[in-house]
């Protein structure tokens, strides 16, 4: 098949920036869709011209490195697919395809496709964890956890941290990806002894990092390629709420 | 050069702990006077980065992508082994070790595998404690399953993403060390050098993969944890961006290469589809524990898989391996795939695949049952061919996957440059000749939180180097011969992409260094090296500038990387002349087609010392004294 692409160049983080037109041509269906973008930039590096730079790396959907927005949606249009499982056979001969980068405040772009999320690394280390030390841990079977927690804990742990959230947001806010880590360690016994410092924590994190607020539009659920599940952003408010309410000791997490 | 592994005495089950009593210590105090550079942050590098950074060490650590988290351990799938035995069905410490000594085709160090077994328990607590995800029974307690090699189920698993979940566990410690400033994280940067002062290892060059910025960094202690180099062969299951630059530079530098020819090509993953591809995806092993392996008994039988009748199929694995059936270890079930599809009878489009078919579990345990198990690994499979493993069986073919080659590592996995330690896939230590299913999640987590914040500190109390800055000579040295290295890169203004260059070396290598090598086509393969060498500096395209991210430039200096490495690799394909595990030579195996070993030529570690690109390595031995092992055929009939 032969596509037209409208994709976004932007040379660097103080380049305007602006979408150009490529043709990808003899595109076979079996490709996937960064596999598709190679042969553009093959093609392009033959002609000695720059190939548009996108972030990826595992192409197995699960580094959470790619991030495309693909004809508006985060990751394109098939669900609970990231960018780099979709392949080509969803599309059709003479498509047009628009291809963006994650549109947020806080996640400014770099270079053309790529992004800077390095604000998802600071969120989880404001509080993403439990303060535990190698070594002199219980034996794991110490620990018993109902098979329903772990299965909820498991579907929480299950973010990638790919933004995509973010990215199909109106507000640009990172709720979803900041309720699945806490909603993963608040159905864990070992995440109790800092479940309220932790919401504080990560959430204070969040907006300093200039993401937007909640306003319920449930778009982040439904462009997670991991269907991370808004009853988290539940979970997490209640925790916070709790949080705010309840005297918490001056001791910062870690 | 001398090998010295540093075994300590003693029996083999008390080694460790006398080691670890005999090792000097750096007092509390004082640790936060030493600095410890640590490149890659999967599960090796991010648990060394954070239990070094708990410790009170100064540490910085690097990686190439954009965070920590990204690291391609978080791809495994099936599981982690650990010797709990909470089964009840004869697993120990023993156990382990032997299963991996074995399943290693006895071509591993017996000291490692044994501590491996050892700490594999606390990395099971360690990662409990963290909150990882770990899939539990009813009662509440972890649940187990099977893997390659074993006859015991002692994998435990976060559903088909337990690599994603210890990772994540390692990141969060990691991260929680970067938030009280033990730890300072450079993402986006890329080790392209080491600096060697007076013998030990110093410090790194690094390229700024935003900025294009040259850097040193100087350190008291330096640790690769930079993973394996299945790209050589371009299509692997690696991510795209997974290299061998970092060890290879320190081979140059003169760090030992261990053994490069022990490749492990993974029996399950999904088959080739075209010439566009750029990997090959993985299809967790914990599959075989429900599916079951066949192709048609009759050559150029093109019916659809479910109107052949029984009788019709040929479980090849149930056949010739009885005991172990479809959970053979990897190198016999690749090899026999090869086989029956080299013999005609492979399925799919290209002919070259073998069916897993669940249709039998599915009907024994209900189709709920088969989708919690891998509900997750069957989307993944449907997304990518577009068929439905619950209806039509899977195809799988083997692919490359890991390397058990690696850098020289004594039992303190220092290398042989002092100070340089190497962690994790890019050693290659533990696994011999073929990995075992699960077990390297294991030995990933072994080295970073239990292994390396022992033997470093160590290293520093008895290595009593003086504190060099990076305004030392040697830095600027270094940092000259990296730019200068970047700059030619960028000179190159051929017609071929890199890309294409390396798409033709990973063709050379699958059919001469792949499943079944022999003598001429491994030199044949060393005569091409040198050649498509040549051919990518001369001839190849690089565009962009340096002073800017450029994913042109980050590729090329991999793949100039690979176009030395291959060489080695191909050398010590062609000097082995025994078959063990993931090394076969076609020459050495015995009627029945299983792996021919030469114990009495060839029992030893082949460690490799750089002479110059395209000059042959010069060989040292480290002779493997099994203590505790009696060396046999392997078999798993």
């Amino acid at each position: 098949m032969n596509l037209t692409l409208y994709v976004w160049r932007q040379k660097n983080a103080h380049d305007k920036g602006k979408m150009v037109t490529y043709k990808a041509q003899d595109i076979s269906p079996e490709m996937s869709f960064l596999e598709m973008l190679d042969t553009v930039n093959e093609k392009l590096m033959q002609n000695h011209e720059e190939p548009i730079a996108f972030d990826h790396d595992c192409r197995e959907g699960i580094c959470g490195a790619c991030s495309l927005v693909v004809n508006g949606v985060p990751h394109g249009p098939e669900k609970a697919t990231t960018i780099c499982q979709l392949h080509m056979r969803k599309f059709k001969d003479g498509d047009a395809i628009w291809i963006e980068p994650w549109r947020a405040k806080a996640f400014p772009v770099i270079k053309d496709l790529v992004t800077d999320r390095s604000a998802f690394d600071r969120i989880i280390a404001a509080g993403g964890f439990t303060s535990v030390r190698t070594g002199g841990v219980p034996d794991a079977h110490a620990i018993l956890i109902p098979r329903p927690d772990a299965e909820k804990a498991m579907d929480f742990a299950a973010c990638i941290g790919c933004g995509a959230c973010v990215a199909s947001c109106k507000n640009g806010s990172a709720m979803l990806f900041v309720a699945a880590k806490i909603s993963q360690l608040a159905h864990l016994p070992q995440g109790q002894p800092e479940r309220k410092q932790r919401a504080l924590s990560m959430v204070a994190q969040m907006d300093k990092e200039g993401f937007g607020g909640c306003t319920n539009l449930y778009e982040c659920e439904a462009a997670c390629p991991k269907q991370i599940s808004v009853a988290g952003i539940a979970l997490m408010n209640r925790d916070y709420l709790c949080a705010n309410l309840t005297v918490v000791e001056e001791n910062s997490i870690g | 050069m001398t090998l010295d592994s540093k075994i300590p005495s003693g029996s083999l089950t008390e080694k460790w702990d006398k080691h670890r009593f005999d090792m000097k210590l750096i007092n509390p105090a004082n640790k936060r006077k030493y600095s410890v550079i640590v490149v890659g942050t999967g599960l090796a590098g991010g648990s060394a980065a954070a239990s070094l950074a708990e410790l009170g060490y100064q540490v910085d650590a690097f990686c190439y992508n954009d965070s920590p988290r990204r690291a391609h351990s978080i791809a495994a799938q099936g599981g982690i082994n650990a010797a709990k035995n909470y089964p009840n069905d004869g697993d120990s410490i023993y156990r382990l070790f032997y299963d991996t000594i074995k399943g290693g085709d006895f071509r591993a160090r017996e000291a490692n595998v044994y501590r491996l077994a050892q700490v594999s328990n606390n990395i099971i607590d360690q990662c409990v404690a963290q909150g990882v995800p770990f899939a539990r029974e009813y009662g509440g307690y972890l649940d187990n399953r099977s893997f390659g090699g074993a006859q015991v189920s002692r994998t435990f698993y976060a559903r088909g993403q337990t690599g994603q979940q210890l990772l994540l566990g390692a990141y969060s410690a990691l991260m929680r060390q970067v938030g009280l400033g033990t730890v300072k994280m450079h993402a986006r940067t890329e080790m392209l050098d080491l600096v060697v002062i007076d013998g030990h290892a110093r410090g790194i060059i690094t390229r700024d993969l935003v900025t294009g910025k040259i850097q040193s960094w100087a350190a008291d202690a330096v640790i690769l944890a930079t993973g394996g180099y299945s790209n050589v062969w371009y299509l692997s299951t690696n991510a795209i961006a997974c290299n061998v630059t970092a060890a290879y530079r320190a081979y140059k530098k003169g760090a030992a290469f261990a053994n490069p020819c022990y490749t492990q090509i993974h029996p399950t993953c999904i088959p080739l589809s075209g010439d566009h591809q750029s990997k090959l995806t993985l299809m967790s092993e914990s599959l075989r524990n429900d599916g079951r392996i066949w192709v048609p008994k009759k050559k150029g039988d093109t019916r659809l898989p479910n109107e052949i009748p029984e009788e019709g199929r040929d479980y090849y694995l149930e056949r010739k391996y009885p005991s172990f059936g479809n959970l053979s270890p990897r190198d016999i079930s690749s090899r026999s795939a090869k086989e029956v599809c080299d013999e005609g009878r492979g399925v799919g489009p290209t002919g070259f695949g073998v069916y897993l078919d669940f249709a039998e579990s599915i009907q024994r345990l209900g189709k709920k049952v088969i989708e919690e198990r891998y509900g997750n690994l069957f989307e993944m499979y449907e997304r990518i061919t577009d068929e439905n493993p619950y209806k039509v069986p899977m195809r799988i073919y083997p692919a490359l996957h890991y390397t058990m080659g690696g850098t020289w590592v004594d039992y303190n996995l220092m290398s042989t440059i002092p100070g340089l330690h190497v962690l994790g896939e890019a050693n290659f230590s533990d696994h011999g000749a073929n990995r075992l299913g699960a077990s390297a999640l294991m030995q990933g987590l072994a080295d970073g939180y239990f292994v390396i914040p022992y033997t470093i500190g160590n290293y520093f109390a008895t290595a009593k180097q003086p504190k060099v800055t990076t305004d030392h000579p040697e830095f600027k040295k270094v940092e000259t011969e990296v730019i200068d290295r970047t700059k030619k890169l960028l000179s190159l203004k051929g017609k071929r992409t890199v890309a294409n260059i390396h798409k033709e070396l990973g063709k050379v290598m699958w059919e001469f260094c792949g499943m079944a090598r022999n003598e001429a086509g491994l030199k044949k393969a060393l005569s091409i090296i040198p050649e498509l060498r040549d051919e990518f500096w001369k001839n190849a395209i690089v565009v962009g500038q340096g002073e800017e991210l450029n994913i042109a430039l980050e590729r090329a200096g991999r793949v100039a990387d690979f176009l030395e490495f291959a060489e080695l690799l191909c050398f010590d394909a062609l000097h082995r002349n025994e078959s063990c595990g993931g090394h076969f030579r076609v020459e050495h195996q015995y009627p029945d087609g299983e792996a021919k070993r030469d114990d009495e030529n060839y029992a030893y570690v082949a460690a490799w010392e750089f002479t110059g690109v395209g000059n042959e390595p010069v060989l040292h031995k480290e002779p493997l004294v099994f203590e505790s092992i009696h060396l046999q055929t392997r078999s798993y009939k």
